[in-house]
């Protein structure tokens, strides 16, 4: 299981990135900088209760996992999603959904192949199925 | 955006009192999800089981269940990822799987939501995400083969 393929990152990459998602503000900020594009610390600190200080400790969490950058525009630092490292945290989770995908696939096979081999008709087996206790 | 959840959903065209026996009999479970697992799936219950891919029997899975709500619903809680040997995973969350069943016109819609991935050691989740790209697609082609034959 040590195969490293092309495209695959180390473990340890992945790690800060789940840390830095592991968090409701870190979240609400990807979710506001997605919806609303580029903007600044005074925009994105707008209508909550969390501090700008606080605001601004979070979006360099997020920075250091790649998730967003900054760039200075004038007097202004403009905070942006990257959507690159978001994909990649989505595609780990998509591995395990396609795992159930998988699994659910088999069990259709599993029940549904016995319901055709059945030597009665559908209704009949269907009957047979909810008599049962 | 949600980190924590999946949530599957297929109509599967059988009897709902079929699906439901192939959920929440050890036996029957293990034969579609490639595990040898015995007992009963009982509220408390701890189950274990070998993986029974060629390759993969070393690593054993334990299943402890919630709820059992008969044809309604099924959950237990598991370690996701307990694939490294000699590793003690007790004190580590698990993720709750839940199977709920709801009659549709052309048979049994069956929902699967795994959640609570957020309380896996960051670590662990890395590894594992890598781990189940490469062995767990081997192992279900192996399976796939097993049932069609």
């Amino acid at each position: 299981m040590s195969r490293r393929s092309s495209g695959t990152r180390d473990p340890a990459d992945a790690a800060p990135l789940f840390a830095a998602l592991g968090d409701a503000t870190r979240l609400a900020l990807l979710d506001r900088l997605g919806a609303g594009g580029p903007q600044s610390i005074t925009r994105l600190t707008a209508g909550s209760s969390v501090t700008r200080q606080a605001i601004t400790k979070h979006l360099h969490i997020l920075a250091d996992a790649g998730l967003v950058h900054d760039s200075r525009r004038g007097r202004e630092r403009i905070w942006t999603l990257d959507t690159k490292r978001l994909d990649e945290a989505r595609r780990s989770l998509d591995q395990i959904a396609q795992q159930w995908d998988a699994a659910l696939g088999r069990l259709k096979m599993f029940v549904e192949d016995e319901q055709e081999s059945a030597p009665t008709t559908d209704s009949d087996a269907l009957q047979r199925e909810r008599n049962q206790p | 955006m949600s980190m924590d959840r999946i949530e599957k959903t297929i109509v599967l065209h059988a009897p709902r009192s079929r699906v439901w026996r192939a959920l929440s009999q050890a036996k029957e479970f293990g034969a579609w999800f490639g595990l040898a697992l015995e007992g009963d799936f009982a509220p408390g219950a701890r189950l274990t089981g070998r993986l029974t891919t060629p390759g993969h029997e070393h690593l054993t899975l334990e299943i402890t269940v919630e709820r059992v709500e008969p044809e309604h619903l099924l959950s237990y809680r598991w370690h996701p990822y307990a694939i490294e040997p000699g590793v003690d995973y007790a004190s580590e969350p698990t993720t709750l799987v839940e199977f709920q069943l709801a009659d549709v016109a052309d048979g049994t819609q069956l929902t699967v939501v795994e959640s609570g991935f957020e309380g896996i050691p960051l670590a662990r989740r890395a590894i594992a995400f890598r781990m189940n790209d490469q062995g767990w697609a081997e192992q279900l082609t192996h399976i796939a083969r097993y049932v069609a034959t």
